[in-house]
């Protein structure tokens, strides 16, 4: 249980500055000014630089497991890529990658 | 084709954004559910909720709050969570960095995973939009997504039933993240980087402060951007 409000609310209130300021960080400060084409280029590759990262630990060490990888998990996470490749469908995508694990879960079990 | 006024571009974000709702609304009342056992009042839940708006950062901060944790690491942690942000602050850059500065703290304000994505996407396929349109599309992206998460943190928090292990929410989060990314590897250097960034996090899932994800990112983009000039060369 969370019983000091004081420091509860120094973390909620600084979290919410900070984490502000960092989404503000580029886009505040860089604002309208003209960027190197080498920097584009690099920043055009933003998204699928951070999300497939984002994503391996949880499919490969799943904290529902205690980190242990798990069949089901990779096999469902590789159908949903490929659905979203196949598809570019969003609610595909999600629909189909929990439909497979539970299909694998039942499978394997 | 829809029309031309920010209207229309409004509830065209909002559209290619709604399918997220399915990650949201369980994910906010969960947040909920946790937030009120680890002994947050709603006020509290939800003033975090409404001021962070980082269902992960969130997450973690209570989780380490419930252990005792200082404050200091409280917080670094958390913002080491919510590092990426930085990343798409800057992605976002050549697209809405001429807007006026106080929609930029306003959409600053509102960056999500899902509106950065999906909003990145549509101005990359539509390099003609104006500022005014990509302004309008980007906030019906984030909006309603970021209010959702503020209303099922409140549901979660009055209602206080999460949803129960069977059903493996936690993989849910995953599949939002392959649905976000699958639609964005256009090309081999687009392929080349996402599968640098999954390499390189899980090589690095050891760095502490979650800065493994950021040192991976950055080389992904390299890898990305070092294609794409090869490939032009024609040397690749």
């Amino acid at each position: 249980m969370i019983t000091d409000k004081t420091t509860l609310w120094i973390v909620i209130v600084l979290l919410g500055i900070g984490t502000f300021l960092i989404r503000f960080s580029f886009l505040g400060l860089i604002g309208g000014r003209d960027l190197p084409p080498w920097l584009l280029r690099h920043l055009r590759y933003t998204a699928v630089a951070v999300m497939p990262g984002l994503i391996a630990p949880l499919v490969v060490w799943p904290a529902a497991t205690g980190g242990i990888p798990d069949a089901p998990r990779l096999i469902a996470a590789l159908i949903a890529f490929a659905i979203g490749i196949g598809t570019r469908s969003v609610v595909g995508t999600i629909i189909g990658g929990m439909a497979a694990l539970y299909l694998f879960q039942y499978l394997l079990a | 084709m829809p029309g031309t006024n920010p209207k229309s571009f409004f509830l065209a974000g909002f559209r290619d954004c709604s399918p997220f709702i399915l990650i949201v609304v369980p994910f906010g009342t969960l947040f909920g559910v946790v937030a009120v056992e680890a002994g947050l009042d709603l006020i509290e839940a939800m003033a975090m909720t409404m001021l962070v708006i980082a269902g992960a950062a969130q997450f973690t901060a209570i989780s380490l709050m419930q252990e005792q944790a200082p404050v200091a690491i409280v917080l670094l942690t958390a913002f080491a969570v919510n590092f990426r942000m930085a990343m798409y602050s800057a992605g976002l850059v050549p697209h809405l960095g001429r807007a006026p500065g106080w929609q930029r703290v306003l959409m600053s304000y509102f960056l999500v995973d899902q509106a950065f994505a999906v909003s990145l996407a549509k101005f990359e396929r539509e390099p003609a939009l104006t500022m005014p349109q990509k302004v309008a599309y980007y906030i019906g992206t984030a909006v309603p997504i970021a209010s959702l998460w503020v209303l099922f943190s409140l549901i979660g928090a009055v209602v206080g039933r999460a949803i129960p292990p069977e059903y493996s929410l936690d993989f849910a989060l995953p599949v939002c993240f392959i649905a976000l990314s699958a639609p964005a590897m256009r090309s081999l250097p687009h392929f080349v980087a996402g599968l640098v960034s999954v390499i390189g996090a899980l090589a690095l899932g050891w760095v502490p402060w979650s800065m493994g994800l950021i040192i991976a990112a950055l080389l992904a983009m390299m890898a990305g951007a070092e294609t794409e000039r090869r490939l032009k060369r024609g040397v690749a």
